[in-house]
């Protein structure tokens, strides 16, 4: 059946581009240009000029220290996350006992949890384990804070192996161990990397816990560098949207080799 | 890691039946992930409510207080203004973020081509962190090097952060910016899951497409919507970067919410026991919130939107 076309969609739908596209288009177009030329031309006008001098500015400023401590802190996160989710999932997936069921209640519950309800206590804990103004200290409380959505995502995907697979393994007389490594994992894959991307995302836009758990340069991670910039470089506005660029910039390489991935890993358990 | 190795079971036990608890992993393999959660995310939220009966300035210990810190953060008027302002961000975002992710979410389920292209664009803001959208919208916005100081036909004096209503707007302006399309996804998948039969019943019926949206879509998509007013109603409650970075609490303490006023009291003010008494009643206050939601949607039922089908 053939509809007539929704105007008034294709409207709506232009408009939130532009909202959209505007701003990037500001951002890039500003990144470019000299900070002369900026005030003089106001955020709307086309460059007229090419310069990657606000890049290097940024890097001249320290971005390159945080650009490697939001790396240490994401790959840590990724693999603590993926060290302690996948057994739990299994065991919740597999385990019938009531304590099972209590620890999913747990990690259910721990969805419900702000971040930002315990900055305050997180203060008080790390401080008192000595790992202020380091960067395990902003790894284990932005790792525990990936936990509850990754085994909600994990244990959805590993409930989709069939029993049949499950006895045939049983069959074999395979071990707990033998079961988990050579069926689960290997059938979990999408759900692996949703709880990768999601746990990574996690950490490389986490803002809270650095804010509050470190203060100087040499542990500062890029959002927290961007706060500072921003403060910072006061009217130097190119330099500020070029380190915003720059801090977005991983994610959007990933955003285009894998994007499914990505846009699940996004919406966490918002998708389901 | 040693109890692994007990629960291993041996080789061929051929009396149990194969697959009731052969190859079923204990307890233990779900320990470490439960104790290393329990450490940095349950006992911070036990410490929360026993420091917010205590005075502590940040250094040396805790001492405890008894109810002295809960009556001096409500006698603070700025404490309750900040509650009001919550509640005021968190409505204005539902109000505004709820038809438009709707409407985009259901406009890129379609099936054209041009839609998967443009949602790609669409759906960009998620790719930034809050703060690279705070810091980002701040400098578009600034208010003299930002796009109000050259269109002061639509903006007066250019000063979006100088009165109460333009900075709250800007706040909820730049949250909508930033969340829409997450929200929009979730109805995109949820409106792609909707029966097709119910439309090609309708259009049997002659229903139009507004009716369609009207009497289809939007029922259908009811578990969602409550999902996402959820995800609204929790993330504007505990909205932080964007004030922090946009508005700083202000002008004055105009668009100082909760959580901000948290971190104002606990970081800048040194006084951890009040920040940790307002954190409580933010963990409360979202809570109950989800709860009436859910009870009063019957989401708890678990209704489903394909009886009959």
């Amino acid at each position: 059946m053939r509809r007539r076309p929704n105007y008034l969609a294709g409207l709506g739908a232009l408009l939130w581009l532009a909202l959209v596209g505007l701003p990037l288009y500001v951002m890039l177009g500003a990144t470019v240009q000299t900070r002369e030329e900026y005030s003089a031309g106001g955020p709307l006008a086309f460059p007229r000029s090419f310069t990657l001098d606000n890049y290097i500015q940024d890097f001249g400023n320290g971005f390159g220290q945080y650009f490697l401590n939001t790396v240490v802190v994401t790959v840590s996160v990724v693999a603590i996350v993926l060290l302690l989710v996948p057994p739990l999932a299994f065991t919740i997936v597999r385990n019938r006992g009531r304590g099972t069921s209590g620890v999913f209640r747990l990690f259910l519950l721990g969805l419900a949890i702000p971040a930002q309800a315990v900055i305050v206590p997180m203060f008080y804990v790390i401080s008192k384990a000595g790992l202020y103004d380091n960067l395990i200290g902003v790894i284990l409380p932005t790792a525990a804070f990936c936990l509850p959505v990754c085994t909600l995502i994990l244990t959805g995907t590993m409930r989709d192996i069939t029993s049949d697979l499950f006895e045939a393994m049983a069959m074999d007389g395979a071990s707990v161990r033998r079961t988990f490594f050579q069926l689960v994992l290997p059938l979990s894959g999408s759900g692996l990397s949703t709880i990768v991307v999601f746990s990574a995302l996690q950490a490389w836009n986490g803002f809270l816990f650095p804010l509050v758990l470190t203060q100087s340069e040499e542990t500062k991670v890029i959002t927290l560098g961007l706060y500072n910039f921003r403060t910072q470089y006061g009217i130097n506005i190119p330099g500020l949207l070029a380190a915003v660029v720059l801090s977005t910039i991983p994610v959007l390489l990933v955003y285009l080799f894998a994007r499914r991935a990505l846009v699940q890993g996004l919406m966490g358990v918002g998708g389901k | 890691m040693v109890s692994l190795t007990a629960t291993v079971t041996g080789k061929r036990q051929t009396q149990r039946p194969a697959g009731r608890s052969i190859g079923r992993p204990g307890l233990a393999w779900a320990l470490p992930a439960t104790i290393f959660f329990a450490l940095f995310a349950v006992v911070p939220l036990v410490l929360v409510a026993v420091l917010s009966f205590t005075t502590w300035s940040g250094l040396g210990s805790p001492e405890y207080a008894g109810f002295d810190t809960w009556a001096r953060v409500f006698q603070d008027p700025v404490m309750i203004k900040s509650l009001w302002l919550s509640v005021l961000l968190t409505v204005l975002g539902v109000v505004v973020q709820t038809p438009l992710s709707i409407l985009l979410g259901v406009w890129a389920a379609g099936p054209q081509r041009n839609r998967a292209v443009l949602s790609a664009i669409f759906f960009v803001p998620l790719l930034l962190s809050a703060t690279a959208v705070s810091v980002l919208w701040r400098a578009l916005l600034d208010p003299n090097f930002g796009v109000p100081s050259q269109a002061r036909w639509l903006f007066g004096d250019g000063n979006l952060f100088g009165t109460q209503t333009a900075a709250i707007g800007v706040l909820v302006f730049v949250s909508t910016w930033q969340f829409t399309p997450f929200h929009a996804l979730i109805y995109q998948g949820a409106t792609r899951a909707i029966p097709q039969v119910l439309y090609q019943a309708a259009q049997i019926d002659g229903a139009g497409t507004v009716r369609q949206f009207f009497h289809i879509t939007l029922p259908q998509l009811r578990n969602s919507i409550i999902t996402s007013m959820i995800l609204m109603i929790v993330g504007g409650l505990t909205t932080f970067d964007t004030v922090l970075i946009l508005t700083q609490g202000g002008p004055g303490t105009d668009t100082t919410i909760s959580a901000y006023y948290m971190y104002d009291k606990a970081f800048k003010g040194f006084d951890f026991g009040a920040g940790a008494a307002v954190a409580l009643m933010l963990v409360v206050v979202a809570t109950v919130i989800s709860l009436v939601v859910v009870r009063v949607s019957g989401y708890d039922k678990m209704a489903g939107t394909k009886e009959g089908l």
